[in-house]
């Protein structure tokens, strides 16, 4: 952390208790513990409370940050977290996983002592406290149908059933949650605290679905033409795994992030036997990738037995997407970074099982568009490392099945959907956003998006009732 | 939940049960899947949907006592429910532009061959079917085939019912007598399939294999189910199941299927066992 410079405020910001490292690579206890009430005060009195405070405008969804940061201070708790719940339908979730540093911490008048306000701990500390007794709203305004249950459509769904609407969500899991319960592991974010925030949505009078695969069992227009659905959210998210079209990616021992992290979180394959879901992990790991889906797969397989466990990167530290605290995590955990690496080839035996890794050595050269230094191999340099699995964690792109089945909804060259700014697609009266429209992003943009969609459809309907 | 509303025992080890599942029914088409869930703590199965029935909203399905997960499947009872069923999944199969077809199932191969049959017939082809089974008490189905078969012609093992021998025997020998067809689709085990696959590009006579890969969410987004077919990795949930058999690369799919091997064993010992729950022990 860096040294406080200017001695604006009176103290540096409250640490939060994090479970030792060596107890937890054994377990999939949640790592960070959270703020005690005394912490989340002496943290939420460091806030100037600035009359024009620059933190939300670092939140995607503009909670009231300074104000629910005083309701902390006076020990208002239940105040404090009814305050993040007017704009943030998941305040326990956004605590936990949102990239704060990038975000509301980064706008924070205190970030240039390096000390900003710990907004995402005073966030998730709330979450615990509020009303559990929701009422339903009436829901007289019509009828919207919301395609998957992640983030971006759960919020539009818990802002829809507010506004008055009668929702729907349909989920091809057999679970709600998305990315939320199949891909981020239980030591970042308990499933229980994702299936608390679901239930209290659900309250409000969303009905979820599950098991329904739009596109297969039912297409768009029939949810608009027959089932009387007078709009569509689509929320479908990032959900097909990329390949690098190596030699070997078929051998046993070579999985997808997605598929070995749904099996660990979605099926509990980390309880195997008791939960019949296997999942296979060698002794030493190598994860392709650099972002948050390569630290948490590299993680979980430590947690599962792997002796080494390391992330294979093809440019510096300083460019990996990942959080820097989950990088920072993974580090004490003792994943190894093998740096400006890219893998070539991937080694197997004869019965088709991974044996290791055949790589190239890289080095950084121009930035390119995404303004961080491209990589560039560097010729003859390959060399063979051991390996017993392989995890891809190299991205997403967007799942194709409900669009393979709706035409009229244009996707770009990413296969994304094509949207305006407020998430309509160019199908009439189907909306869209979260990862299928962005490609894979945040939770809370996620989230940010299916608010301003919820609000454009109610717009949307009220207009065509006015005709 | 859904609801068994018919169990039958077919042969040794293999039901057939018809669930209630009207949305589906009212979806389902020949070369459909379905991923099914028994019970909280299960692991997601793929099962071919190997008959429906729009008017009473209900799909059949077959299945055999292999492993763990099967058992399990298997020792539900009529007026039970099934925790979760996704479905249709996977693409329906082409049954339209054919006049003369074999269609050759090994095995439980029969259940999801049964479909596809049905529809080549109701299109108006000409089908000539070819069973296989260890032994005569194995076979499934039979009945139904002949019904709906020009020819039904059937191979066991140890020649308890039939020809002795394999499939691709009495493939073979009708090939070489007449190898005028438009096609042949092939179901059963990878090892069958190729043999058929084989021995149909002698004749260059186009062959359909439908895969049973491992799968978890039967909606492209594990890539679980990777199958390379000629130069390109396919997902067999949705890119199949259904595949070009000369182009299959049958001897990965055979490997890929022994990946779990050791943890059937695990999950065995622990049931046998009775000790309860452990934890994965690596
Ligand atoms: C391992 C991992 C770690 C991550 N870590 C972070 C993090 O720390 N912080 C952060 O902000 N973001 C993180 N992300 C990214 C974040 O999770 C996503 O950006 C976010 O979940 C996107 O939300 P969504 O609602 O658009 O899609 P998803 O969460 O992907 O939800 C889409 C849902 O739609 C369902 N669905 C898909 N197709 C259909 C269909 N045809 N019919 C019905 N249902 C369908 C899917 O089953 C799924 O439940 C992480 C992602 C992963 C994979
Ligand atoms: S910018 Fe920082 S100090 Fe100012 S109100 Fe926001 S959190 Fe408080
Ligand atoms: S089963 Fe997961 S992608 Fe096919």
């Amino acid at each position: 952390m860096l040294e406080v410079k200017a001695v604006v405020s009176k103290q540096s910001r409250t640490e939060m208790e994090e479970l030792d490292p060596r107890v937890r690579v054994n377990n999939f206890a949640e790592v960070a513990q959270g703020y005690t009430p005394e912490q989340a005060v002496k943290e939420a009195k460091r806030c100037l409370q600035c009359a024009d405070p620059k933190c939300m405008e670092g939140c995607p969804v503009q909670i009231d940050i300074p104000d629910f940061i005083e309701l902390i201070a006076e020990e208002k708790f239940d105040a404090a977290a009814e305050k993040i719940k007017e704009k943030n339908n998941l305040p326990a979730i956004c605590g936990r996983v949102c990239p704060q540093e990038d975000q509301c911490e980064l706008k924070c008048v205190l970030e240039s002592t390096g000390e900003p306000i710990a907004i995402g701990r005073l966030e998730r500390f709330a979450a615990n406290y509020g009303e559990d007794e929701v009422t339903k709203p009436v829901q007289d305004k019509g009828k919207v149908a919301v395609v998957g249950a992640g983030p971006a459509g759960l919020t539009a769904a818990a802002d829809l059933a507010k506004m008055g609407y009668k929702v729907t969500v349909f989920e091809s899991f057999h679970e709600a949650g998305g990315v939320l319960k199949y891909g981020i592991p239980e030591f970042r974010l308990p499933k229980e605290v994702v299936q608390e925030e679901i239930d209290q949505i659900k309250k409000l009078g969303v009905e979820i679905q599950l098991n329904k695969v739009v596109g297969k069992i039912k297409s768009v227009d029939e949810l608009m033409e027959q089932e009387g659905y007078q709009a569509v959210f689509v929320g479908t998210g990032a959900g097909l795994p990329k390949f690098l079209g190596l030699e070997g990616e078929n051998l046993n021992g070579v999985y997808s992030a997605n598929e070995f992290l749904t099996r660990v979180n979605l099926m509990k394959a980390y309880k195997f036997p008791e939960y019949k879901t296997p999942v296979y992990v060698g002794n030493k790991v190598a994860v392709i990738g650099g972002g948050n889906v390569a630290m948490d797969a590299a993680r979980t397989a430590l947690r599962l037995g792997a002796e080494e466990s390391m992330i294979v990167y093809r440019r510096s530290r300083e460019q990996m997407p990942a959080r820097e605290e989950e990088i920072e995590h993974a580090e004490e955990e003792g994943i190894q970074f093998q740096l400006l690496r890219n893998p070539t080839k991937i080694l197997g035996n004869e019965d088709g099982f991974v044996t290791g890794l055949e790589c190239i050595k890289m080095e950084l050269g121009e930035p390119d568009d995404s303004g961080r230094r491209r990589p560039i191999a560097i010729e003859g340099s390959e060399f063979e490392m051991d390996a017993d699995m392989v995890i891809m964690a190299i991205g997403q792109n967007p799942n194709p099945i409900l669009l393979d089945d709706s035409p009229e909804i244009e996707t770009t060259d990413w296969g994304t959907i094509k949207t305006d700014e407020v998430g309509q697609t160019t199908k009439e009266g189907v909306f869209a956003g979260g990862d299928i429209v962005t490609g894979a992003a945040t939770v809370i943009e996620a989230m940010g998006a299916g608010k301003d969609a919820a609000e454009a459809i109610d717009e949307y309907i009220q207009s065509k009732d006015d005709n | 939940m859904y609801e068994i509303v018919e169990k039958n025992k077919l042969a040794p080890e293999i039901f057939h049960f018809e669930v209630k599942a009207p949305e589906i029914a009212a979806k389902a088409q020949a070369g459909h899947f379905l991923i099914l869930r028994a019970v909280e703590k299960a692991e997601r199965i793929p099962l071919t949907i190997a008959d429906y029935d729009r008017e009473q909203g209900t799909i059949d399905i077959v299945v055999q006592e292999v492993g763990y997960s099967s058992q399990q499947i298997c020792d539900f009872e009529e007026g039970e429910a099934f925790l979760d069923v996704v479905a249709p999944l996977g693409n329906p199969i082409e049954t339209e532009d054919y006049d003369r077809v074999i269609c050759v199932a090994g095995g439980l191969g029969a259940a999801p061959l049964y479909p596809k049959v049905k529809s080549l017939v109701d299109h108006g082809a000409e089908v000539t079917t070819i069973l296989g089974a260890q032994r005569a008490e194995k076979l499934i189905w039979e009945d139904r085939f002949a019904d709906l078969s020009e020819d039904l012609y059937i191979a066991t093992d140890d020649g308890s019912r039939g020809t002795e021998g394999f499939v691709t025997n009495v493939l073979e020998e009708l090939l070489s007598e007449d190898n005028d067809y438009d096609a042949v689709i092939a179901i059963g085990p990878m090892i069958m399939m190729q043999a058929v696959s084989d021995l149909t590009a002698e004749y260059d006579l186009k062959t359909i294999v439908s895969l049973n890969t491992l799968m978890v969410d039967g909606t492209g987004m594990c890539g679980g189910c990777r199958v390379t077919v000629g130069e390109e990795t396919k997902f067999a949930c949705v890119d199949g199941p259904a595949f070009d058999g000369h182009e299959v690369d049958f001897e990965e799919q055979r490997r890929r299927k022994k990946f779990y091997e050791e943890h059937e064993e695990e999950i065995e010992e622990h049931h046998v066992g009775g000790e309860g729950c452990r934890v994965q022990a690596k």
